[in-house]
């Protein structure tokens, strides 16, 4: 496949995800459609053009893994597990249904794919940690990809991981930054501002990299790029509830539920 | 395997026991790993980090990222031993041993050092009588007190083979070896130290061998107690309760709060299935300063206090 060809496909897939992530959180009138929204073009990019992994046998020992540390985007997740061929597509039917296997927030005991409980914020980072410190000690070649919302940046394990990071030079593990700029009720500026992230992980000795994270060529760039002898820091610009007008950097739209119109008008614009 | 040496007059700090079992695993399985937050020396794993250095994974002075990485190296293929002082290992790091560990069921063994009140003076802070009441809603973690050196070894090997969550919960104030003929390590089943019919006295940990001393003086004055072990607090031995229940007056001891741990679970069996009066021997809340044996003798787990504790549920028990 050429890299045109490649990165078609990740585009296709990110509008596949959009799509269903969207329908799934419609049907369930529950989710979290901004923040899958923002994060989709990270994943597609991670599953279609960048990690090593067999949906037939999700526990293989040499897989590359990513961890989904803000574990409420599970529209974002589902989706790209489905695609990703972990299970079949009428499991997404049963989005947060009563004893249904795609809970809320991701649980690895039930699905396939699903490499740690999260949900909880400040949780994946620090596992992904000990997932990476795993393969430094066993001369392992996989890759760890961890994903954080930028407002889950003000939890203090994260901190604690990336000091432990730093530390063991753990150069197969990188963090994105889903930096939308939006937490649940605000900015993060306003909040408990964050910037400048870049040279707070370079001082925790880290390579940190901005990217346009809803751009397919750049991400995949820089996600697949050779690793280096430090973690990495991928920190994604990104827009909240990317790809639907009425959506676009609305906090209200973090676990904001589309109504019929709402629905149709975003399935008009997903093309 | 040699234990551990003689503290005096008998007496053994468990840490011995853990730390050689736990090297002699680890020189079997390499997958075998220690997690630590600083807490090498208090966890008597310099001999391990000098053998395998690789091996001891010291986070620095950060519970969070402790057990969430102990989490991440079970992915990974590792069996964490995840060594901490238990009141920081439970207490700070609860929300990692709840969603990192428990809910995700990853096969991590959490060991809490300096379990109850052995920092004495150091106080509150430092005491570790929640950590029952905390882990025990937790339920795919199974819960462990050993209460002498050999029971430490065995539970040491069981939780290593064992592909799940565990929590030992480890003291290093000492304690002597239980004199029980032809013991086998039973996870979730009491062992019956002594056998009596008027009161059955269960307790854990460092309070099993004062329970045998309540005994004993019980028997002075002509009252049969059964002691149990209690070492596996999650699941709790339903079968071994209803038998003390069975008895018509039950004693619970543990160097933990009388909320939730020991005594709430056997509390809340009796109460659902057998209600039989039940003396709770523990600790009431945040304690007064105080060193380890003052706190023990002041809040009643002393061979005195049981016994006392016995005659109060045997009086109810006549109505």
């Amino acid at each position: 496949m050429t890299q045109t060809d490649l990165i078609q496909t990740i585009k296709d897939k990110a509008l596949w995800m959009r799509r269903t992530a969207f329908g799934m959180v419609h049907a369930a009138q529950l989710g979290h459609p901004g923040g899958d929204f923002s994060a989709i073009d990270v994943m597609a990019t991670l599953y279609f053009g960048v990690m090593t992994f067999d949906p037939k046998q999700p526990n293989r020992a040499d897989r590359d893994r990513f961890i989904m540390s803000k574990g409420h985007a599970t529209g974002a997740l589902y989706s790209a597990l489905c695609a990703a061929g972990y299970f079949p597509q009428d499991w997404l039917q049963t989005y947060m249904q009563p004893r249904s296997l795609l809970n809320g927030h991701p649980n690895r005991n039930y699905l396939p794919g699903v490499e740690t409980n999260t949900g909880p914020l400040g949780h994946g980072f620090p596992v992904a940690v000990g997932i990476a410190i795993a393969g430094q000690l066993t001369k392992a070649n996989y890759r760890t990809f961890v994903l954080t919302g930028d407002g889950e940046q003000q939890e203090g394990s994260n901190w604690e991981a990336a000091m432990v990071a730093g530390h063991r030079k753990l150069n197969h593990l990188t963090l994105i930054i889903d930096r939308n700029r939006l937490q649940q009720g605000a900015g993060t500026e306003e909040t408990s501002g964050l910037d400048p992230l870049d040279e707070k992980y370079a001082a925790f000795g880290w390579e940190p990299i901005f990217v346009d994270g809803h751009d397919h060529g750049q991400l995949l760039q820089v996600l697949s790029a050779p690793v280096g002898d430090k973690p990495r820091v991928v920190i994604a610009n990104t827009v909240k509830g990317k790809g639907v007008s009425f959506m676009e950097n609305k906090a209200n739209w973090h676990h904001g539920v589309p109504n019929a119109e709402q629905f149709a008008q975003a399935m008009k614009e997903l093309i | 395997m040699a234990h551990a040496a003689p503290q005096a007059a008998g007496l053994f700090d468990c840490r011995e026991a853990w730390v050689a079992t736990l090297e002699a695993l680890a020189e079997a399985d390499p997958r075998i790993v220690a997690v630590v937050n600083d807490s090498v020396g208090s966890s008597k794993l310099n001999g391990f980090q000098k053998k395998f250095p690789d091996r001891l994974i010291n986070v620095g002075i950060a519970e969070q990222v402790m057990v969430g990485v102990s989490a991440g190296l079970a992915n990974g293929g590792q069996i964490p031993f995840v060594s901490a002082a238990s009141c920081f290992i439970t207490g700070r790091a609860l929300e990692q041993v709840k969603a990192d560990i428990a809910y995700a069921n990853f096969n991590v063994k959490l060991v809490g050092q300096s379990s109850g009140v052995a920092y004495g003076e150091l106080g509150a802070t430092h005491h570790s009588i929640e950590d029952f009441a905390w882990l025990r809603p937790l339920t795919n973690i199974t819960v462990i007190t050993p209460a002498d050196p050999w029971e430490t070894a065995e539970a040491v090997k069981w939780a290593a083979q064992h592909d799940g969550p565990v929590y030992l919960r480890l003291s290093r104030m000492p304690v002597p070896a239980l004199d029980v003929p032809n013991r086998v390590f039973r996870v979730g089943k009491a062992e019956v130290v002594r056998g009596g019919n008027d009161v059955t006295l269960i307790a854990c940990g460092t309070t099993v061998h004062l329970a045998v001393a309540a005994a004993k003086s019980l028997a002075d004055d002509g009252i049969d107690a059964r002691v149990l072990n209690m070492a596996t607090l999650n699941p709790l031995d339903d079968e071994a309760v209803a038998a003390a229940a069975a008895t018509g007056a039950i004693v619970t001891v543990e160097e933990a709060s009388v909320r939730g741990g020991l005594g709430g679970a056997v509390a809340e069996f009796t109460a659902a299935h057998q209600p039989v009066p039940v003396e709770r021997v523990g600790f009431p809340g945040f304690l007064p300063t105080g060193s380890t044996d003052w706190l023990f003798k002041e809040f009643g787990l002393s061979a005195e206090g049981i016994s006392a504790a016995a005659k109060r549920a045997l009086q109810r028990k006549k109505g």
